[in-house]
């Protein structure tokens, strides 16, 4: 789960990281009063979404006046805000922080993220930052320094000052750095984060480190233990067919294609994708509609698919071993009497209470167009697709 | 033989008295897997399915000499559970619980290292279908019947794909020495490597079949120790060359967030290391008859 710039420097500061001072705003006069608030003479405006790369997409800008914050706010709010990691609707903006200007002498490049390899937290940091990580692996990964922290033992002081001497920071620094270091450290395993990212973490003129900008994601499967992070969450950034699946216990991803599919098992779900695009198709989405699936939540399904106007046509491929064939084919004939299918729908059953499946099918008298093996149900769904632009 | 449950495995079942654990451990004993009782905090002294529940692993244990359990347990109490078994001396934990959090398991993974070699527990999973060696006995929550037994291992995350590279399999006469299902989370117990290593010295099992996905390294470290060390022929299947970048599909750890982590990547690095890589789902039942056929002749 991921959650606002302007929340990670709120949470990120509670446990000790120095962060410049700004503030909340929700509509352009409170930009501006936001502003007035602060002092000074020069204030960043960034739109608040849940991406990256907003400041080359246009949601950052470095204002002069109370008027231009205002001015540039105004453009920022409900506009859709598309940036390089975002899809072609990009994320609405819906609140603005306002911060006073630092005066920046270097940017350096922090993150903690959780190393599949080690299975431990891992930190890499360059003290060349600003841009985005992936680049600056692409880039210049000779200034990259990686360092995996023990769970047992947390980070370590010295391992803290290893690293900020790694980076060329000056005596003076290095204290400052370790104390970011290990607050991060605390904020990642105290709250069950999966990632945070602090890019730039700048040097001023003064010589003080601070967190310019501040990235945080949060493990959904700990969220039960950590009310106060999921009350952060906010669902204009997510893709609301994608929020209304997960209420409803379905793994759902939206994609480009227009075959929808309905299936049970992640691996099998991606398998099945791939072999809608072997046979010439592109599938419409991923989902999976998990173990010991109801007719109800095959109904839901179906409906969670049908949501994407670009679906023609269905594929339901079902191996089932905690689910059960016969509550899947019931789920597919409720579906179409509910929903008023008319689009072709092509159904693969196996394994647990096959027979009994089919027989429900069968029985239906509906015109399901079934299928004994994946191949055979990816291709008929490709020509069931190509029968209809005919 | 087979690996990792037989016949006489003595298994005990973590989560014995809930509804879904009841379910599943009634079906594992019609297999014939040996169930010996079941661990339940607070239900100490009671019966499930004719076996004796015991408030804790440890006297599951003492009292029936249970080698392999059976996770069962809710998310927020899994890893616990986890260590409890590995601390009362059980040789094989499978976990099926989905939604641990990643930290529990960093917890889990670096708990489990403070036993020595003879007496460490190998866990298998989380969020995975379990263990099933056909006609033998099983852990987990797979749909038995659509196992043949046989001389080829299958390994995979997927539950469901494992099933379905079974049935491709038993159509062409292939059987299954064992299954194992490794789960689809970041951190899990065994990896690919570690179960194809279990493979490779099973006198019972031929050849592998190595189920991946995208996300994570564990193929890729996968393909070296089979460049290295496996003699006996490996096909592979990765799944998601239609996934996108930077998202996650299903599993918590099917998502491509580094260099090498997509299936195209995967893909390559097998095939360099000499695996044979089945070219669509469907077609790993006949890769793998083909690869046996030409092993057969030479």
């Amino acid at each position: 789960m991921d959650i606002h710039e302007y929340q990670a420097k709120e949470i990120l500061a509670r446990f000790g990281v120095p962060v410049p001072r700004g503030g909340l705003a929700y509509s352009p006069e409170q930009a501006g009063y936001r502003a007035r608030e602060l002092g000074g003479s020069a204030w960043v405006v960034k739109a608040q979404i849940h991406s990256g790369g907003r400041g080359a997409a246009g949601g950052v800008r470095l204002c002069r006046s109370e008027d231009e914050v205002r001015e540039f706010a105004s453009t920022l709010f409900g506009r859709q805000l598309v940036t390089r990691q975002t899809d072609a609707n990009g994320k609405g903006v819906y609140r603005v922080w306002v911060e006073g200007a630092s005066d920046i002498a270097q940017e350096l490049y922090l993150g903690f993220v959780l190393d599949r390899t080690s299975e431990r937290i891992m930190i890499v940091a360059s003290a060349h930052g600003g841009m985005e990580i992936e680049d600056l692996a692409a880039t210049d990964p000779a200034s990259l320094k990686r360092m995996t922290i023990d769970p047992a033992v947390g980070l370590s002081e010295f391992q803290a000052r290893e690293l900020a001497f790694a980076l060329g920071l000056k005596a003076g620094q290095v204290a400052q750095m370790v104390t970011i270091l290990r607050a991060c450290y605390r904020a990642y395993r105290d709250l069950d984060a999966t990632m945070v990212e602090i890019n730039p973490l700048v040097i001023t003129g003064a010589g003080d480190l601070v967190a310019l900008d501040a990235k945080m994601s949060f493990d959904t499967n700990a969220l039960f233990r950590r009310p106060e992070i999921h009350e952060l969450r906010d669902r204009s950034q997510e893709d609301p067919r994608e929020s209304t699946a997960g209420d409803y216990g379905l793994a759902y991803v939206g994609l480009d294609g227009d075959i929808g599919c309905i299936i049970n098992g992640a691996g099998l779900a991606m398998a099945t994708m791939d072999m809608i695009k072997l046979a010439g198709g592109e599938p419409a989405n991923f989902l999976d509609i998990g173990g010991g699936a109801s007719p109800e939540r095959v109904v839901r399904a179906f409906r969670t698919v049908l949501a994407d106007r670009n679906v023609s046509v269905i594929l339901v491929n079902i191996f089932a071993g905690i689910n059960r064939c016969d509550w899947v084919a019931e789920g597919v004939v409720q579906a179409y009497r509910e929903v008023g299918l008319t689009l072709p729908v092509v159904v693969r059953l196996a394994g647990t209470n096959v027979e009994e499946g089919k027989r429900i099918l069968e029985g239906s008298g509906l015109p399901l167009i079934t299928a004994d093996t994946l191949a055979e149900a990816a291709d008929k769904a490709v020509a069931a697709r190509a029968k209809l632009a005919a | 033989m087979a690996i990792l449950i037989t016949d006489r495995t003595p298994v005990i079942v973590q989560g014995i008295s809930g509804r879904i654990g009841q379910f599943h451990a009634a079906d594992m004993i019609r297999y014939g897997t040996n169930v010996v009782g079941g661990v339940t905090p607070g239900k100490g002294g009671s019966q499930v399915l004719e076996r004796p529940v015991f408030n804790t692993v440890r006297e599951a244990v003492a009292a029936t000499g249970a080698e392999a359990s059976l996770v069962f347990v809710p998310p927020p109490f899994a890893a616990d559970a986890i260590m409890e078994a590995a601390d009362a001396g059980i040789r094989t934990a499978v976990c099926v619980t989905d939604g641990i959090p990643s930290q529990d398991m960093m917890k889990v993974k670096r708990f489990l290292r403070r036993y020595p070699e003879d007496r460490k527990m190998r866990l298998v999973g989380p969020n995975c279908a379990g263990v099933i060696s056909p006609g033998q006995g099983f852990l987990g929550i797979m749909p038995p019947h659509i196992y043949m037994a046989g001389r080829v291992g299958i390994v995979g995350r997927s539950g469901t794909l494992g099933y379905e590279a079974a049935s491709q399999m038993k159509a062409l006469g292939i059987g299954v020495s064992t299954s194992v299902g490794i789960g689809g989370d970041p951190i899990n117990g065994s990896s690919f490597k570690d179960i194809l290593a279990l493979f490779q010295a099973d006198p019972d099992t031929d050849a592998v079949m190595m189920i991946g996905e995208i996300g994570g390294p564990q193929e890729a470290e996968a393909a070296a120790w089979v460049q290295d060390h496996m003699t006996k022929p490996v096909v592979a299947y990765i799944a998601g060359l239609s996934a996108p970048k930077g998202r996650k599909m299903g599993h918590a750890g099917a998502i491509i967030s580094a260099f090498g982590e997509s299936a195209q990547e995967k893909v390559e690095i097998l095939s360099a290391a000499g695996i044979t890589v089945a070219p669509n789902p469907s077609a790993m039942g006949e890769t793998m008859a083909r690869v046996l056929s030409l092993r057969a002749a030479a």
